[in-house]
């Protein structure tokens, strides 16, 4: 108990360490003076490490408090305070925010580690950790902010880290373009996120309850009902624009394009960044603003909605995909599909799941990915690998078992909370719980294809590839054991209650229990009975099994079916590789036109605004040049003209003056025979 | 008997001669002399009033006065002519114009 009280003490410390080995790091790359890697790596992962401890000893501190005081707030310092917004410098400790404190160090440690080994040739070795820790505090402070604001300057920190890191060699114009995709295509989601929130507090404060914290917002969410905005329900709204704003952050229809491009960073930034944490920052936004959503049973719907659409369209994708990191992006896109098809339902605690056990399976998978990469130096494309099983037999161990995690092979984690979703969606909606299921078998087939072809079979590398072709050092091998480990025994975070009731654990949905009191639930739903739940389970395991046997056959023995479905369907085919052209869609209808108004808006920049510009300052030369003439010509020409009457004058009267005495006499005698003159006359 | 008449004829001769005198000599040593003349005038004028208005006394003094003064400046002028002939080596008026504007 000593350890986890002293641990809660420093549970400010949890994104602080990370952000201290940033600035470290930072300011010794900035400097430029040569610093051994091993300490700029001691630096940056012991930072995460301490941070993960602490975790850990904060998580055991409230998980031995009573359920109903496990919502604590550590203040540090206010923040704004200008009339009734009030904002703090605050982290909210509850089991949500604790989860995934733990997911985001402890993967996040692990994935560190891995990238002493995986980047240890590179010339950038301290800009990366800068980067890496960088993001581990923003993300850190996106999911323990206490507050909107907090948690918004996680929200962009992590964008803007994600756009440093994909474009980390950014020598390469190509990668460049795609941090800049994923920067700019997350604004997109960024603003609608800002403009919910504004919209909300600007409803709650005219309701009388001016706050941004998490706790406070929910408190006062049931003045929300009934409010209207121009004849919409304000609830359905905000939850709308936030529900946008995750859709850009993690990779939802329409907003999904970036994350395909964004493998360009190194791959353990796809591992951390693009699939274990920054993608599913939207899932947990939706997990923290649960009182909202909860009332919005049509943003449900929406939810939904989209994310099974999104499940079943980026796995189709990813069928036809050849590049290793792009097969597993689309998945990443189809899993957190998932997750929001989850959270739609308003069952909160199993996109949650979901969000945890895909965060232990798509990093194995990720880190497995590049220390292929690694060993076939730089090759990405799954058709020249194959056979690799022989020659790395712990990244083909780890991978294998990851790649049945996500297909959802009992009892592996993927299983449990793949199902839990599935199950939700039956109750709900039982038509996305079709699309899930087909999504579920596309997800065993597409991951078996790219296991089959890149392990099994014989190596299609070239002789001088097939020579270097080794196991990764122990620092990326570790990892990705562990990773398996927790693809493994995850599950059982989550093990459903009507199963464990089987085998006499009661209680058996940990996870669920231990975030119940987190989430504000919608209304009870009647739910189908215990025996319909074993059947949909034997049914999705089936195809789960089904589907990665089919992966295995089709792309191994059998690979004249694939070859035969291409070759009668050439267009489908062409589209699925093409990425059913959505990038070109977009190119085609946004980029262009967008290009064709700043083409225009320079043009009138240039023309107009310049043209008004100029002319003013044409007409103040006119007129200061005149006024200037003015200036010349008659105030110095009066004022001369004093002063050269004068000058005349005087050398006009000096002649009077002749200095001869008789001159003068002459004048006296003038005078007065003048005067005489006027007398007389 | 000689009228007042004869005397102010004389006199404004005298002054004529004394004006034309001052204005016309380059020398001024006879430019002086106009001045006496031109004094002297005065000096018969004011003698001649004194006469025909009862033998007042005032205007006998009055010529006294300038007999007087014509004395005291013939010696002031000579001296100024004797500096000026050693400041311009002439006693010509019209070459000592060092006045002029």
């Amino acid at each position: 108990m000593g350890f986890a009280k002293i641990a809660f003490g420093l549970v400010h410390l949890v994104p602080l360490l990370p952000l201290l080995g940033a600035m470290i790091n930072g300011f010794l790359t900035y400097s430029g003076r040569k610093v051994p890697k091993g300490f700029t790596a001691f630096v940056a992962c012991g930072s995460l490490f301490l941070a993960f401890l602490i975790s850990v000893g904060t998580f055991l501190y409230v998980s031995g408090l009573p359920e109903e005081s496990r919502e604590l707030t550590v203040t540090l310092f206010p923040w704004i305070d200008s009339g009734s917004f009030k904002a703090d410098v605050a982290f909210l400790i509850d089991p949500l925010s604790i989860t995934l404190m733990l997911v985001v160090t402890g993967v996040g440690s692990l994935i560190h580690l891995y990238s002493v080994g995986y980047m240890s040739h590179d010339e950038s070795f301290s800009r990366y950790f800068t980067y890496l820790n960088l993001f581990c505090f923003a993300m850190l402070t996106l999911i323990m902010g206490a507050n909107v604001p907090m948690m918004f300057i996680g929200w962009e920190g992590v964008g803007l880290c994600s756009y440093l890191l994909i474009g980390f060699w950014f020598t390469d114009k190509e990668k460049a373009t795609a941090g800049m995709k994923a920067f700019v295509v997350n604004r997109i989601g960024d603003f609608a996120f800002i403009v919910g929130f504004l919209l909300l507090y600007w409803t709650l404060q005219s309701s009388g309850a001016a706050t941004v914290t998490f706790t406070e917002m929910r408190d006062a969410a049931p003045m929300l009902a009934g409010k209207t905005w121009n004849g919409v329900p304000v609830v359905m709204l905000v939850t709308l624009l936030f529900f946008v704003g995750a859709t850009g952050k993690s990779a939802q229809i329409p907003l999904y394009v970036w994350l395909p491009d964004a493998m360009a960073g190194p791959t353990p930034v796809s591992a951390l960044i693009h699939a274990a944490t920054m993608v599913t920052a939207g899932v947990y936004m939706i997990g923290r603003t649960s009182f909202l959503y909860s009332m919005a049973p049509e943003t449900r719907m929406i939810v939904s909605t989209i994310g099974f659409a999104t499940a079943i369209f980026s796995a189709l994708i990813a069928f036809a995909q050849n590049d290793i990191k792009k097969v597993l992006a689309y998945s990443t896109v189809s899993q957190l599909g998932f997750m929001f098809g989850a959270m739609g339902t308003g069952a909160y605690h199993a996109g949650i799941f979901h969000l945890v056990t895909h965060a232990f399976f798509k990093a194995c998978l990720f880190l497995g990915s590049g220390s292929v990469i690694h060993a076939m130096g730089g090759e990405q494309d799954i058709q020249k690998m194959g056979g690799l099983r022989k020659y790395m037999p712990v990244t083909y161990k780890t991978f294998l078992i990851a790649t049945l995690a996500i297909a959802g092979i009992f009892p592996l984690a993927g299983f449990f909370s793949k199902d839990e979703i599935l199950w939700q969606t039956f109750n709900h909606y039982p038509w996305l719980w079709v699309v899930g299921v087909v999504s579920a078998a596309g997800t065993a087939i597409y991951m078996f294809r790219m296991v089959t072809l890149t392990f099994f079979g014989e190596c299609r590398a070239d002789e001088h590839t097939k020579h270097h072709l080794h196991e990764s050092p122990a620092s990326m091998t570790i990892p990705l054991v562990v990773l398996a480990a927790l693809s493994i025994a995850g599950g059982f975070l989550g093990v459903p209650d009507s199963l464990g009731h089987l085998i006499g654990w009661e209680h058996s949905n940990l996870l669920e229990h231990w975030l119940e009191p987190v989430f504000v639930m919608p209304r009870e739903h009647a739910m189908a009975s215990h025996s319909t739940e074993y059947g949909l389970m034997a049914f999705s395991l089936a195809v789960a099994i089904v589907g990665c046997y089919a992966g295995y056959v089709l792309f191994s023995k059998r690979k004249d079916i694939p070859a035969a479905l291409v070759a009668r369907f050439p267009a489908i085919h062409r589209a699925m590789q093409n990425k059913f052209y959505v990038d070109e869609i977009y190119q085609f209808l946004f980029v262009n036109n967008l290009l064709r108004l700043n083409n225009f808006l320079a043009k009138f920049d240039l023309k107009v605004v310049d043209g008004i510009v100029n002319l003013v300052g044409f007409l103040t030369k006119v007129s200061a040049y005149i006024s200037g003439a003015f200036d010349r010509i008659f105030v110095d020409g009066l004022v001369n003209l004093v002063g050269n009457a004068a000058r005349w004058g005087g050398s006009a009267l000096r002649r009077v003056q002749s200095g001869q005495i008789q001159t003068y006499l002459y004048y006296a005698v003038g005078g007065v025979l003048l005067v005489m003159l006027y007398r007389l006359l | 008997m000689v009228s007042l008449n004869s005397y102010l004829v004389v006199t404004a001769i005298l002054f004529a001669l004394g004006l034309y005198n001052v204005m016309t000599r380059k020398n001024a040593v006879g430019l002086l002399m106009g001045v006496e003349l031109i004094l002297n005038a005065a000096s018969i004028n004011f003698v001649a009033f004194s006469h025909f208005n009862g033998n007042h006394v005032g205007g006998n003094v009055f010529s006294l006065f300038l007999i007087v003064l014509a004395a005291a400046e013939a010696a002031v002028a000579l001296a100024i002519v004797v500096s000026l002939y050693k400041q311009f080596g002439t006693i010509n008026a019209d070459e000592a114009d060092s006045l002029k504007g």
